[in-house]
């Protein structure tokens, strides 16, 4: 495999890495655990989950020691504390995405942002209201999705077509682990209600060319959804640059809590959607007969929300906001040119996805010739290393790709060199261990 | 390093030099079994004289603890009847669910033989799916040849 651009030069490891990891590592209480009869944890899963600083564990913690209530009900100090510290977050978080407070719903995690959205599209079709059925999906209208989505943004919409006779389309992968955009004129067309696209490959790494997609999707008038669970935690993301509807993503896996996530929505789009979810809070008037709803965001938020996790997450904001995404982003591309080197130079180690650094992020994905994806893990783990193996919630890419799972590590603000150094030696060490030598697989 | 508790020297033989592969003619049943968290897959035939296991074949991917528990699996089922094939395999659960106790291991050894090398497997629970998708995919299939059989009959 040539590799043309981006590479780090001899002495690479030399290159001090935009953050400080030293300084990072002590702010997660749990990188100083070891693992596996004494060794040092090497977290290269954070694609999976990442974990947690001391401060989003504070914030945490701090809300239920003196704050906890039900945020928007009750009048007495503890409810406007809480509905203070919420929607405080919320404010945060908008702010790190370029976008308008009431544009900003929380939800579970990503999987439940692609629903609520999938759910409104065909709820649309029989709502009382005419307002709520401008985005109604039916019979005759597809929906455009691409081969290298996270199961999350495939699954909902195979079944919204399922629900409303819909038909589901989707745009290809070239071998080189990119989107095929060759047909997009065709695919997008004037019968496609919405397109949903990932901004960042969770298997492959792959940072897709969004500007033709939301071009096109303009000009024939369809909604377009963005899958941001694996870009917005490590790059820059606006939302008024991004020219989408929607952009959805996981507090999880940007150093926040299990349990809360995001959808953005444009304010006028969401404000034509029926709701997904119905009960308390997202009410406006209700009587036996029927009810009316209150206006976004709180039209998606059934329920007592997930304030505590909601808190942390503004707490994992300010704390990525502290380091800079500019400099997250330049940091885990360094780690990816180094990752992909010191990789592809072992014998029988193949990279599935772009095999540099050009439009591409931290996640590598790679296969060894002779050891099975769980038996490479299951080495690494003995070593104190956490990757992942498998198909990684998106078996149509690793069957695309012709391999049946393959091994990957994802890279974060405390991944040093020093990370990317013991994944190249447990990747020998299983080579050793089952004795499939790098000097026969080249001979 | 504790990987040779798990990947014993009888493990790794039979996942290179894997015994029975092959799909093969004639079987009552064949059922495709997958492990939806890893993609491992199997599908397995089985075939019946009478009640006794005539022979099971199979083909599959997978990482090495599935593709050597399905060998290992062949070489103690085939040549016995489905109720005696199906209490080692409830053996083999039992071992799975072990959790590295040893004297569980010796307590089986005698009846699982090769398969007893999965003990340690035990100590790895995302590893023990990986062990029993054959001995699942065995149950299944050996239940729908039963049913596809007339009783006493051959196919």
């Amino acid at each position: 495999m040539t590799q043309t651009v981006s590479r780090p030069g001899a002495g690479a490891q030399e290159q001090p890495l935009p953050l400080d990891v030293e300084a990072i590592r002590a702010d997660f209480p749990i990188l100083s655990r070891t693992v596996r009869d004494g060794r040092r944890l090497v977290y290269l899963d954070s694609g999976a989950t990442s974990q947690k600083p001391r401060s989003v564990l504070d914030a945490e913690r701090d809300f239920y020691e003196n704050h906890n209530a039900a945020p928007h009900r009750g009048a007495h100090q503890l409810a406007e504390e809480a509905t203070g510290l919420y929607e405080a977050a919320r404010a945060t978080i908008a702010g790190f995405i370029g976008a308008a407070v009431e544009e900003v719903v929380f939800t579970r995690n990503t999987t439940d942002a692609v629903n609520t959205v999938a759910y409104a599209l065909s709820n649309a079709a029989t709502a009382k209201e005419p307002s709520f059925r401008r985005y109604a999906v039916g019979q005759g209208d597809e929906i455009v999705v691409t081969e290298m989505e996270h199961h999350a943004n495939l699954v909902p919409w195979q079944q919204l077509c399922e629900r409303t006779g819909a038909t589901l389309r989707w745009l290809g992968l070239t071998d080189d682990g990119r989107l095929d955009l060759a047909d997009l004129g065709t695919v997008v067309n004037e019968r496609t209600k919405l397109v949903a696209v990932t901004q960042q490959s969770n298997i492959l790494g792959t940072i897709n060319p969004l500007e033709p997609i939301v071009a096109r999707a303009r000009e024939v008038g369809a909604l377009v959804l963005v899958d941001g669970a694996q870009s917005v935690p490590h790059q820059p993301v606006d939302v008024t640059a991004l020219g989408a509807d929607f952009l959805v993503f996981s507090g999880h896996k940007m150093l926040g809590p299990t349990g809360v996530g995001v959808l953005w929505g444009r304010y006028e789009v969401l404000d034509a959607l029926p709701p997904f979810l119905t009960g308390g809070s997202m009410i406006e008037v209700v009587r036996m007969e029927g009810s009316t709803f209150m206006p976004p965001p709180q039209r998606f938020e059934a329920g007592v929300p997930m304030t505590a996790q909601v808190v942390g997450l503004g707490a994992a904001v300010d704390y990525l906001q502290a380091l800079g995404m500019d400099r997250v982003q330049a940091h885990e591309e360094a780690l990816t040119a180094y990752a992909l080197e010191q990789l592809q130079a072992i014998p029988g180690v193949t990279v599935i996805g772009p095999p540099d650094t050009v439009a591409r992020g931290g996640a590598v994905s790679f296969t060894v010739e002779g050891i099975h994806p769980h038996d490479v893990g299951q080495v690494l783990d003995d070593l104190g290393i956490a990757v992942r193996v498998g198909h990684h919630c998106a078996w149509p890419v690793v069957r695309r790709y012709g391999v049946p799972a393959t091994t990957r590590a994802t890279f974060y603000v405390h991944t040093g060199y020093d990370d990317v150094d013991a994944l190249v030696e447990g990747v020998r060490a299983a080579q050793r261990f089952f004795g499939v030598t790098p000097e026969e697989a080249t001979a | 390093m504790q990987l040779q508790s798990m990947y014993q020297d009888i493990i790794l033989d039979h996942y290179r030099n894997p015994h029975g592969r092959g799909l093969r003619d004639p079987y009552e049943a064949e059922v495709h079994h997958v492990n939806p968290t890893c993609g491992d897959e199997v599908t397995l035939r089985v075939h019946l004289d009478g009640e006794t296991i005539a022979d099971v074949s199979y083909e599959g991917m997978g990482c090495s603890i599935s593709q050597a528990s399905v060998s290992a699996m062949y070489d103690l089922v085939v040549g016995r009847s489905v109720t005696d094939a199906l209490a080692t395999g409830e053996s083999f659960m039992t071992l799975m669910q072990s959790k590295g106790d040893t004297a569980v291991a010796e307590e089986l050894e005698d009846e699982l033989e090769d398969a007893v090398a999965f003990a340690g497997v035990s100590k790895y629970p995302a590893r023990i799916k990986c062990a029993l998708m054959s001995w699942m995919a065995l149950k299944d299939a050996s239940a729908r040849a039963l049913a596809a059989t007339p009783t006493g009959g051959q196919a």
